[in-house]
């Protein structure tokens, strides 16, 4: 016996019977990327549908994986910061941070005042650039075409500043055990100042084209909903914790760099839907460019930029052209690598996505015994599997958008 | 903070009088590196004192906010791998490093049950050493594929991995060309 099926295209279909498993209970399993362009990179999702709705969800990652952590322990301790540049490689500057913070507190390494100011104008141009990667895009998905073209408007004048800084608009590279090696380009300051100017008035119109837009609303408003509870036990970190009003930020609870100096809130949601987190990136954005004006008001105008009395540090550059003893000291470090002491650390810093985590055990060699990278988006990801399971088919792409991942991330 | 106050004081912190109190036989080593404490335990007493770590309203370590296995073989002779778990607790925001010990074909008991966090982290460490979590629910391969024939973060598999195994590996998908030469 044979069905047929008449959608509303008009065309009927044949349905045989070993195509018909019930009448009421049809599963269908559905293979979504990794090719698709809302997973945000080669990432993968079995889905089983009932109808329109998501009965179980199963990622598949892994396509990306380069085994950053194999490379890590074959590579001496400053040749490991341009390795995490690949990583999160929307947001290089952020993870150039968490191990040159790790590597720091592993050797006792003290960060002149200025650096450590320049470090934070730093990581918050990195948390700007990251959530307007993640506007445009997650806009993008949900239908919202013209957001990517304002948000990476803006995105790329971040970019030029980096680029104008260390040369490199994503890989970046960007900081070095102590500090940096080279200083503020002349007018690289007057620049920030004239993006910080143009900023919120660009973010203002994003808000005006979003936040009363009804299919926006529609799309994001109650989707995704996170429980504080879940989000705390599924080890949830940055917007993610936030939107679902846990007010937890590493930034404020266990203040790094010069964070405790500047005066800043921690936005957090209400209901913990997808809504609530792009409420809280947007406020954060906000907040971002708060900290860099004070951070410009109060930086030193001059001062020290490395760490030079450490030997953990890079000897100066310009000396060993002119001088035999800091050739050789130069050459040493270059080639043999700081040794640091035997001993582990965890040093966590609030990334745009959540929490940058390195554990890194040494044995005393020039080597990291082991360096373990807690990548925020592999563990944000978790929960979408939860998520996913009662949703509408159609709300997948939203809450992909919604945990905003980078597959390199993920798949490290 | 609390735990790097209570960590520079001379006598043991309190979190580890505590543990010895309730499991006299679990705590096996306390090191304190740069302020940051970690606690050894005993395999067989793990899940008991995350549970307790976890609910005790005193600690309430209700975040797990890192794990990861590490091969020890360069640097002891037995058991081969640690498990290392990174607490964290929002209520008292306070960091806690535990360790366990793994033989090379042990397992461990899984502690995805007391945070569900652990769930992919721990396949992840399965995947990368072959470390077995007893009671994980989908105990897979996570970032490499199902049919691997190495834990390459183990030490004896050399940087770019046993090549001769992966063109076999590759020819399987029907792949003959080698890219990487």
């Amino acid at each position: 016996m044979t069905n047929t099926l008449v959608p509303a295209s008009g065309t009927a279909i044949e349905i045989t019977d070993e195509q018909q498993i019930d009448d009421v209970h049809r599963v269908i399993t559905l293979n979504m990327g990794p090719q698709h362009p809302s997973t945000h990179g080669v990432f993968r999702v079995v889905l089983d549908l009932e109808g329109e709705v998501i009965t179980d969800a199963r990622p598949v990652m892994g396509y990306l994986h380069r085994g950053v952590e194999k490379l890590f322990e074959n590579h001496r301790y400053p040749q490991l910061i341009p390795w995490t540049d690949r990583t999160d490689y929307a947001a290089a500057p952020a993870n150039n941070l968490g191990i040159c913070m790790a590597i720091e507190k592993l050797c006792g390494v003290e960060v002149p005042e200025r650096a450590e100011y320049f470090r934070v104008i730093l990581a918050e141009l990195t948390r700007l650039a990251s959530h307007l990667i993640w506007l445009g895009t997650h806009c993008l998905d949900i239908g919202a075409l013209s957001m990517v073209l304002y948000a990476f408007r803006e995105r790329e004048m971040i970019l030029d500043l980096f680029d104008s800084f260390c040369g490199a608009r994503l890989t970046t590279n960007i900081m070095e055990i102590g500090g940096f090696t080279r200083d503020i380009p002349d007018g690289w300051l007057d620049k920030l100042r004239e993006f910080l100017a143009i900023f919120p008035s660009r973010q203002q119109e994003y808000v005006d084209l979003l936040s009363a837009n009804p299919i926006w609303l529609n799309r994001t408003k109650g989707i995704g909903v996170i429980t504080p509870e879940d989000a705390i036990a599924y080890s949830l970190t940055g917007p993610m914790i936030r939107g679902s009003g846990v007010a937890y930020d590493i930034r404020r609870a266990r203040p790094y760099l010069i964070y405790d100096r500047l005066d800043w809130d921690v936005p957090v949601g209400e209901n913990g839907d997808t809504y609530d987190r792009y409420l809280v990136r947007m406020e954060e954005m906000r907040q971002s460019v708060r900290m860099i004006e004070q951070c410009l008001e109060q930086m030193p105008a001059d001062g020290p930029f490395l760490a030079r009395e450490s030997n953990y540090v890079q000897p100066p550059h310009l000396a060993s052209q002119y001088n035999a003893e800091d050739m050789q000291r130069h050459f040493v470090w270059t080639i043999k690598g700081p040794r640091p002491p035997k001993g582990e650390v965890y040093v966590s810093t609030e990334g745009p996505k959540g929490e940058i985590g390195f554990y890194i055990i040494s044995d005393g060699s020039s080597v990291p015994y082991r360096l373990h990278y807690r990548a925020a988006s592999f563990v944000n990801l978790q929960i979408l599997p939860k998520l996913a399971r009662g949703a509408m088919l159609a709300d997948m792409v939203a809450l992909i958008g919604t945990i905003d991942i980078v597959l390199g991330d993920v798949d490290r | 903070m609390a735990d790097e106050a209570a960590a520079s004081a001379p006598a043991e912190p309190a979190i580890v009088a505590r543990l010895r109190e309730r499991f006299p036989e679990a705590v096996e080593e306390v090191t304190n590196f740069r302020g940051q404490l970690t606690i050894r335990v005993r395999a067989e007493d793990l899940t008991a004192a995350c549970l307790y770590l976890r609910d005790e309203p005193e600690w309430r370590f209700d975040m797990l906010a890192d794990l990861c296995g590490v091969d020890m073989v360069k640097l002891r002779e037995l058991p081969r791998f640690d498990v290392v778990y990174q607490l964290y607790s929002v209520q008292h925001n306070r960091r806690l490093r535990l360790k366990a010990s793994v033989d090379e074909w042990g397992s461990i008991d899984s502690v995805t049950p007391i945070w569900p966090g652990a769930n992919w982290q721990e396949r992840e460490t399965y995947d990368m050493f072959g470390i077995v979590f007893d009671g994980h629910p989908d105990l897979r391969r996570i970032l490499l594929p199902d049919d691997w024939h190495e834990y390459p973060l183990r030490k004896e598999v050399a940087q770019e991995g046993d090549r001769l195994e992966a063109d076999r590996w590759l020819a399987k998908q029907g792949i003959p060309i080698r890219l990487t030469e």
